[in-house]
């Protein structure tokens, strides 16, 4: 059996973690490698870097980041944040990155998603999804957002999010702009829409603040992963806790770490 | 036994920093060896241990690993005329089939008969790509690879075709998705995971010190 995926994301900016775990005993907890390891160890499935660096000359970062966490970390590992051109993503596979995730550059333009899945393959192409709820005719509907949901593209997000595994997108990573931070769970509704209108796997993101969260994510949203960033670098729950839970719950988790 | 010479053939395919560093760590763990990314066929006469990695699709693969002058007749000179441990990675293990069907029909190396398709689980709620942990299933536990692993124990997989061998004898080990999907092929002193070592952690690792150990 297929296991749910645990994925714990870091936001770096300029090669340095923003929201981080609060650990101690590292040596530079501002080191987004030293948290990769510890999240290695920990056994989550994957981990995701958001790279948030705003700055043209600070992009370069990430790439050091990915180098070094490919050298030391043998888990799959997810970039996101930037990722504009094939030369972004030709760049971060070499550096050791096994999936970039698009989310901008393919609101702007859709093709890319469809030339970036015949270049590299679709398995590294993960287009992420910011979704909010909007009002349609006294109705409500999901719309797509950019620029961490200030920005409104009048897509509709069901739509858009098949466009996107047809232009063969290998997966979705789906935040819901309406829970992001807000650690009220995920938007099950959204979730559960998108996940049963395309035949690729769906990341949850956006809400969780408790352990059934991420339960309900899987059972009731239908998605193949969830990822969360705050109840793992707050110390909330650990890794080995949320698999403990979502197996006690009935879901296939991996313990073997 | 001679000295641990792995080479890790390069032909443009796929995250080989990954396959190296994990391949370079199982070494350390036995004491060292030398770990060699390459695109030359000359290089493969004084390997103890081949590796072919690759993602993407078949097509391009199998079209990338001819563009390298010599690379196919000195792996058929060394895999299968001198015996040297082989080990197929992801598209790498697809490779081996007869042929594979993906973006159209595409001659592989031949030499573990079988054909490389689409999966097609009969749960249309399974997603395609397979993608994450499952747990491997061995269907030949004794194998020497295989021997000191522990069945269910999970695997990183990524794919959305399968190598369906036309001898299940030639299955060494599968996991379940909506049926049976090959996780490993071996025959001789040949085998390919369909999952990525390099990505799975501490049971990658320990597979890979496996793969170094076997000296068929």
């Amino acid at each position: 059996m297929l296991s749910t995926r645990i994925i714990p994301c870091l936001d770096v900016d300029k090669g340095r973690v923003v929201k981080g775990v609060n650990f101690v005993d590292l040596v530079d907890a501002g080191d987004p490698v030293e948290q990769a390891r510890l999240y290695d160890a920990a056994g989550a499935d994957e981990l995701c870097f958001l790279d948030i660096t705003a700055s043209h000359e600070g992009r370069d970062t990430i790439f050091d980041v990915v180098r070094r966490t490919a050298e030391q970390c043998f888990m799959p590992v997810t970039v996101g944040g930037g990722v504009r051109n094939l030369d972004d993503i030709r760049n971060l596979l070499l550096a050791g990155a096994d999936k970039t995730a698009i989310n901008t550059a393919a609101v702007t333009n859709p093709d890319f998603v469809g030339a970036a899945a015949l270049k590299f393959g679709s398995q590294c192409i993960v287009v992420a999804i910011d979704a909010k709820r909007v009002d349609r005719d006294g109705k409500t509907a999901f719309e797509v957002f950019t620029h961490g949901g200030r920005r409104e593209t009048g897509i509709e997000a069901i739509g858009w999010a098949q466009r996107m595994a047809e232009l063969g997108a290998g997966e979705l990573l789906l935040t819901s702009m309406d829970r992001d931070g807000t650690k009220a769970g995920f938007d099950l509704e959204l979730t559960r829409a998108i996940a049963d209108a395309v035949p690729i796997p769906v990341i949850a993101s956006g809400g969780v603040g408790t352990l059934d969260h991420m339960v309900e994510g899987v059972r009731e949203g239908h998605a193949s992963a969830v990822l969360a960033a705050s109840i793992f670098h707050f110390g909330t729950y650990s890794i080995a806790e949320t698999k403990a839970h979502m197996r006690a719950a009935g879901l296939e988790v991996r313990l073997d770490i | 036994m001679s000295a641990l010479k792995v080479v890790i053939i390069d032909y443009g395919s796929g995250n080989l920093r990954s396959a190296e560093k994990a391949t370079a760590r199982a070494a350390d763990d036995m004491g060292g060896g030398e770990v060699l990314v390459s695109n030359d066929p000359a290089q493969l006469a004084s390997a103890s241990h081949i590796i072919l990695p690759g993602v993407g699709a078949f097509r391009d693969c199998r079209l990338g690993l001819d563009a390298v002058t010599g690379m196919v007749d000195a792996l058929t000179a060394q895999v299968i005329g001198g015996g040297k441990p082989f080990l197929g990675i992801c598209v790498g293990m697809q490779l081996l089939a007869t042929i594979g069907r993906e973006h159209g029909d595409c001659d592989g190396l031949g030499w573990i008969p079988g054909e490389v398709a689409a999966i097609t689980p009969a749960d249309k709620t399974l997603k395609i790509p397979h993608m994450g942990w499952n747990a491997l299933q061995f269907d030949a536990a004794a194998h020497p690879v295989l021997a000191g692993l522990r069945p269910g124990d999970h695997a990183y997989f990524v794919h959305s075709y399968g190598f369906r061998a036309d001898d299940d004898a030639d299955v060494l080990a599968h996991v379940d998705y909506g049926g049976p999907l090959t996780a490993m092929v071996g025959r001789a002193n040949m085998i390919g995971t369909q999952f990525h070592p390099e990505k799975s952690q501490r049971f990658g690792l320990a597979f890979l010190k496996a793969f170094l150990e076997w000296w068929p």
